[in-house]
């Protein structure tokens, strides 16, 4: 079992190495003071709260929920859709979806900034409008993924079919079986592309700018200028996205256990 | 196929998808490469000509190449053991292990940077500890360069690397570990003569996409040496964002570039493993 006892080391070692920032981080937005011992001096909810007081932040915040959020839905409302027709009618053309989904996903946001910036800026197009447009795209992967998983688990061309042939509409087939059915998959994967754009960078700094500060860019900013307020900032940053796997783990198991019926 | 939906529900359904990709992915993408070839002349290769003639972006993209290689080689190694140690724990404690590393998979960018900041920045945790010891060959290490910047591309290769290999690991069975054992192979041959071999192709293609993450990476890096570490997404960056100094073009070639080594890093892989399978 000498193996055994190695494997279990470097597993050690990768649980404390992705464990430890976090805490300390954690730890770091309650320090009272922490500039030359190795533990805080004291303990403190001053920084969360100067944090909840500052204008500026709560807005950083509502605007990346919105824009975060935004993005999602429409995705939801078109992405969706257009995944169904094709999974469901044209499942040969499945793999030019499959195609741009790997596309998007390994083409990195530093190289889309690039394209973005020469299409558009010359246009007077509000830029945040592009980023949203980018947004919806880039969170193809996920939303993709998600609905692909429930609807192999329900046979939903079969499901789809019965259902029309004892009577229901296309529209009542769509939202009173399919739509059932596959929603787990699909709000765990609208929640997964929600936290990934809460934390995306790239695009609205070199894209935007601080014309519309979100979080990250407020965190940026206070990166600089104050260490316990940045790390409030990051405090609610892990608790929130904590929060969000937790259900999103939830989701999937739920829609994994929707097979064994 | 029983129920069929007619061709206008189809383009009603599927074009809005259509234009959004064309919109905000093909055409962005498509220009950023016909830029690359333009000056106010028209046609020209200057471009790439300044980027390979000039060692200081070519500096960049082997700071960032070697960044990249070896970030994904230790995250690689360190996961294929923690894998295996996962493996050998019940299926709730798996579940809930996968669960903590999605949380830290989101842990990255401008947050993951300061979080290494808050341990082994100026008057970090761990810098102050290794202080008080009196260690200073650790004490002194600086988080703002190469080094630190490994730390923390490793921090976000891990959670990816583990989440690539899990499945890939996941369909070893346990049957052929029997057949091996019972046939007389000791473990180590059977992971060097079975389990490796067929794991083989998915460790490459792990591989090659823990190395085009690494190389896109801009908000950690960007955030923990502002402009002055020279990497590929770096020197993009400021390419395009420096209002005085902006040079667009001189960016789409760079970018470009890089879009073409990782995109050769796939190929590369897609070509390993067609090949191991035909070994096998």
């Amino acid at each position: 079992m000498k193996k055994r006892g190695f494997a279990d080391l470097f597993f050690l070692l990768l649980v404390v190495y992705l464990v430890l920032p976090v805490i300390a981080t954690m730890l770091y937005a309650f320090a009272s003071n922490w500039n030359k011992t190795i533990l805080p001096e004291g303990l403190t909810f001053k920084w969360l709260a100067t944090l909840f007081q500052d204008a500026e932040f709560i807005q950083a915040f509502g605007r990346s929920v919105l824009l975060s959020s935004g993005a999602v839905m429409i995705a939801l409302l078109v992405i969706v859709p257009a995944i169904f027709v094709i999974v469901l009618y044209f499942p040969k053309y499945e793999k030019w979806i499959q195609m741009a989904v790997v596309m998007v996903y390994s083409f990195p946001g530093i190289i889309l900034a690039v394209g973005l910036i020469r299409v558009y800026s010359k246009f007077g197009v509000p830029m945040i409008l592009v980023v949203l447009g980018a947004y919806v795209v880039g969170i193809l992967p996920y939303i993709y993924q998600g609905t692909r998983n429930s609807l192999r688990n329900v046979d939903a061309r079969q499901l789809l079919d019965a259902a029309q042939l004892l009577g229901a509409s296309k529209l009542q087939a769509f939202t009173k079986i399919l739509l059932p059915t596959v929603y787990p998959g699909l709000f765990a994967g609208a929640l997964l592309s929600f936290s990934v754009l809460f934390g995306e960078f790239v695009l609205i700094n070199l894209v935007v700018g601080s014309r519309f500060e979100t979080v990250q860019i407020y965190l940026m900013k206070k990166l600089s200028t104050s260490g316990h307020i940045a790390s409030a900032v990051v405090f609610i940053y892990i608790v929130l996205m904590g929060l969000l796997t937790f259900v999103i783990a939830r989701l999937t198991k739920q829609s994994k256990g929707a097979t064994n019926l | 196929m029983i129920v069929l939906i007619s061709k206008r529900q189809t383009v009603a359904w599927l074009s809005p998808f259509l234009v959004l990709v064309l919109l905000f992915f093909l055409v962005p993408l498509l220009y950023m490469l016909i830029t690359s070839f333009q000056n106010s002349d028209g046609f020209t290769l200057a471009q790439y000509q300044s980027v390979l003639t000039n060692d200081y972006i070519l500096q960049g993209f082997k700071n960032s190449i070697t960044l990249s290689v070896i970030s994904a080689v230790i995250a690689l190694i360190v996961t294929l053991f923690s894998v295996y140690a996962i493996m050998r724990f019940s299926q709730p404690v798996r579940e809930k292990i996968l669960i903590l590393t999605n949380l830290t998979s989101n842990f990255s960018g401008i947050p993951l940077a300061f979080a290494f900041i808050v341990l082994l920045g100026n008057s970090g945790l761990f810098t102050l500890l290794f202080d008080k010891w009196g260690i200073s060959a650790l004490s002194s290490f600086s988080l703002y360069s190469w080094g630190g910047l490994l730390l923390i591309y490793i921090y976000f290769q891990l959670p990816l690397a583990l989440m690539l290999l899990y499945p890939i690991y996941d369909g070893i069975q346990q049957q052929w570990k029997e057949a091996a054992a019972l046939l007389g192979a000791s473990t180590w041959q059977f992971w060097m003569k079975i389990g490796i071999p067929i794991m083989l192709p998915g460790i490459v293609g792990t591989f090659s996409v823990l190395f085009a993450n690494a190389m896109g990476a801009y908000a950690s890096a960007y955030a923990l040496t502002s402009s002055n570490y020279n990497l590929v997404a770096i020197r993009i960056g400021s390419l395009i964002k420096g209002d005085i100094f902006a040079q667009p073009e001189l960016a789409s070639a760079i970018a470009v570039i890089l879009a073409v080594t990782m995109v050769t890093a796939m190929l590369l892989s897609e070509w390993s493993i067609s090949k191991t399978r035909r070994k096998l």
